[in-house]
């Protein structure tokens, strides 16, 4: 197969061929990782710009990783602030970049759309690290990457995502991922916290984290953020964690094989307690973020023309 | 000076008229319109007559009337300056039309007032109609002296966009604007529903990952203020209506008698929201762009007349207000040069006849801002628009005379074109 796209926007432009053909090649990206000398020359010469308006650790770590064992030369651009802040807008910066010929430009930006933006302004390869409450479509790639390894398809298994959908890129790129590789996908949280027509996505929708758990396969806890409380998305993280907690006990309803994945950064006893995120029997949180450096390294890969 | 147009069909719906018929235009007025007047006139006074345009195959209607703008100035000149403004209202077929208050100074007194009547007096083109805010600074605390504001030229009182969340406040300015016979033009938004949303709240909101804003910030002020209008016996009118759930309060309140008028926009019979997958800026728009049940009930509402007028909202903006990123680009279309091609579209799909959509455009709004405007009936004002029904054009915002090229119409497929706009008898857009 020839990797055609130009960009990685999110997950619902992708087809199942696609998201098979990333994530084989991601699989082939793996052993590298586990080398003494952990790299090699594919990307030499090529220079991958990760552009970061919001914070980030894991993310930007795994890019700049991906593309140093691929030998791209990684330069990170870290902005706390917006670019309304900083005073250039997104689109000058973006030419600014073009202008120095890099071959992909990683963006995350609080802004949904804002890789869309920048796509259609320049030439290079743009992959979306998280784009708002959009779209987080290389989380959703290794995300998959780790259930089908765990359970050899993703085909005919639940996977229950409990938390704050509404402003989550990770669910919403699950989401469409998942659905296309034939999981039934269930949701669920407090109601203030479930997206209008939620259900349009193909998912089922419960209020209870006991009711969408049952029985599944796979659970993905997504993080609280604290701020979210002032607008009264939730009245205090006690009740939010006397009710959306995954614990021990409530872990019980769901299959005797279920993992439990997790995008990162934690927060241990709110949306998950500390025993299950620590349990290697059902947690793979951090292989999650082992298998993020194998798929980066396949999209940089792919997007320079890897494929051809 | 005489103009005699023949020819033309003529549509004025104050006097009910759709028919082939001359019109005669003197001094700024229309004197008489009859069958084959360059025969009887010419027999008397031939020589009187300066210009006659023969208009077959044209429609003639009194001049359209928007009483929705937004002229810019003073305070934002890059967007739009009353001088360009008042070019795209003629350029789209409009006589006259209604500035909202929302200038920099705000105009909520009667300087600002003056100074816009004055400069749109130079330009000399369209009427042009200023509306003072309700508050002063529109911060919604205290009324701007309406009294001194009529003095000074205002036709209508409105804080829009920036919507009126004290209730007590806008009672006070519908009973007192009321005892002045000014109308009381509401942007209906409760601003704690509708929080930082930036497009309308549904399915595509959930897939956009943008903050949506619900139809109820719309429809829970409209049923406010329609409360507050019943209470004090007095009227008002409700700006730019986007959806289902407002059609129906405002049919329901005509029903119950009250004096409730209501305008929409040609981008909420036009437009879905599902249009915003593209995250293209010039979509963005306040109220947003709604479902698809929304378009059809807003079309209902027109047909049905409990929709009043066609306003375009015309909002123009500079490149930097909307090259940015969604979240933080302005609302608003730049919409004068398209509003009637858009507009036209209606008598096209037959939800409209074409007096009905000229008493949309013309008549309704006159009527209820109280100007002596929108018919042509013998020594009304010689205020006149004459549309090419068949003429096909497409829209190329590079063309637009307004500043604000910001317009997601850019590239349609029109058919029907303004292409002569009369203002007080004389030419003043000539497209023929």
């Amino acid at each position: 197969m020839k990797f055609e796209r130009k960009d990685i926007l999110g997950i619902k432009d992708l087809s199942v061929d696609e998201i098979n053909f990333i994530l084989e090649t991601a699989e082939s990206f793996l052993e590298i990782s586990t080398r003494t000398i952990k790299k090699v020359p594919t990307l030499r010469g090529k220079t991958v710009i990760n552009l970061f308006y919001e914070a980030s650790t894991r993310t930007r770590t795994s890019f700049e990783i991906a593309g140093k064992r691929l030998s791209a030369d990684t330069i990170n651009i870290s902005s706390s602030t917006s670019s309304v802040v900083k005073g250039e807008t997104l689109i000058d910066t973006a030419r600014n970049l073009e202008a120095m010929n890099p071959d992909v430009i990683v963006i995350r930006h609080s802004a949904a759309g804002a890789p869309h933006l920048l796509a259609s302004l320049v030439k290079q390869s743009i992959i979306n690290a998280g784009d708002g409450a959009h779209e987080h479509p290389t989380q959703a790639l290794l995300d998959m990457m780790t259930i089908k390894e765990r359970k050899g398809s993703i085909d005919g298994l639940k996977v229950a995502i409990i938390g704050d959908i509404e402003h989550s890129r990770v669910a919403r790129s699950n989401i469409y991922g998942l659905t296309k590789m034939g999981a039934s996908v269930v949701v669920a949280g407090p109601a203030t916290m479930l997206p209008r027509d939620i259900e349009k996505m193909g998912v089922q929708v419960h209020s209870r984290l006991e009711d969408a758990i049952a029985g599944a396969d796979v659970i993905m806890m997504l993080r609280i953020q604290l701020e979210r409380q002032k607008q009264n998305i939730f009245p205090s993280l006690r009740e939010y964690a006397q009710h959306f907690c995954l614990n021990r006990h409530n872990v019980k309803l769901a299959k005797k094989d279920v993992i439990v994945m997790h995008p990162g950064p934690i927060n241990r006893g709110v949306e998950i307690s500390p025993d299950i995120a620590d349990d290697p029997s059902c947690s793979v949180i951090l292989d999650q973020v082992n298998k993020g450096v194998a798929v980066r390294m396949a999209l940089l890969y792919l997007l320079t023309g890897g494929s051809e | 000076m005489k103009l005699l147009l023949t020819g033309a069909r003529i549509i004025d719906p104050a006097q009910k008229i759709d028919s082939r018929l001359d019109v005669l235009l003197e001094n700024g007025r229309i004197i008489k319109t009859g069958n084959n007047l360059a025969r009887s006139t010419r027999s008397k006074d031939t020589e009187k007559i300066t210009e006659l345009i023969d208009l077959e195959g044209m429609i003639l209607v009194p001049g359209l009337i928007d009483m929705h703008t937004h002229l810019r100035e003073p305070g934002y000149e890059y967007k739009e300056t009353i001088a360009t403004g008042v070019t795209a209202a003629v350029t789209g077929g409009f006589t006259s039309i209604a500035c909202m208050p929302n200038t920099n100074p705000i105009n909520d007194n009667r300087a600002t007032t003056e100074f816009i009547r004055r400069k749109a007096a130079e330009v000399a083109l369209a009427n042009v109609y200023p509306v003072g805010a309700i508050s002063r600074n529109s911060e919604g605390s205290q009324l701007t002296e309406f009294w001194d504001l009529k003095e000074a030229g205002i036709v209508a009182l409105s804080d829009d966009g920036k919507p009126v969340m004290n209730a007590g406040l806008m009672r006070r300015a519908m009973e007192y604007a009321h005892s002045l016979q000014l109308p009381i033009i509401s942007h209906c938004e409760d601003i704690h529903l509708s929080a930082n949303g930036v497009m309308n709240e549904g399915y595509y909101s959930t897939i956009l990952g943008l903050n949506g804003i619900p139809a109820i910030a719309e429809e829970a002020m409209i049923a406010r203020d329609i409360l507050i209008a019943e209470f004090t016996k007095t009227a008002v009118h409700i700006a730019h209506v986007s959806t289902a759930g407002s059609v129906r309060l405002i049919r329901d309140a005509k029903a119950r008698g009250l004096k409730v008028t209501a305008e929409t926009a040609p981008h909420y019979f036009t437009l879905k929201d599902e249009s915003l997958q593209s995250y293209d800026t010039n979509f963005k728009v306040n109220p947003p762009l709604r479902t698809e049940r929304d378009v059809h009930a807003i079309k209902e509402g027109l047909a049905d007349g409990t929709i009043d007028a066609i306003a375009c909202d015309h909002a123009p903006h500079g490149r930097t207000d909307k090259e940015v990123e969604f979240e933080y680009a302005a609302n608003g279309i730049s919409g004068l040069e398209t509003s009637l091609g858009l507009s036209l579209n209606l008598i096209h799909s037959k939800i409209l006849t074409w007096p009905e959509l000229i008493a949309r455009m013309s008549l309704n709004p006159a009527r209820i801002l109280n100007l002596p405007k929108g018919t042509l009936v013998t020594g009304a004002d010689a205020d006149i628009t004459v549309i090419d029904p068949l003429r096909p054009w497409t829209v190329d915002v590079q063309t637009f005379r307004s500043r604000g090229k910001n317009s997601p119409f850019n590239g349609r497929q029109m058919q029907g074109k303004v292409i002569l706009t009369i203002v007080g008898g004389e030419i003043k857009y000539d497209g023929r």
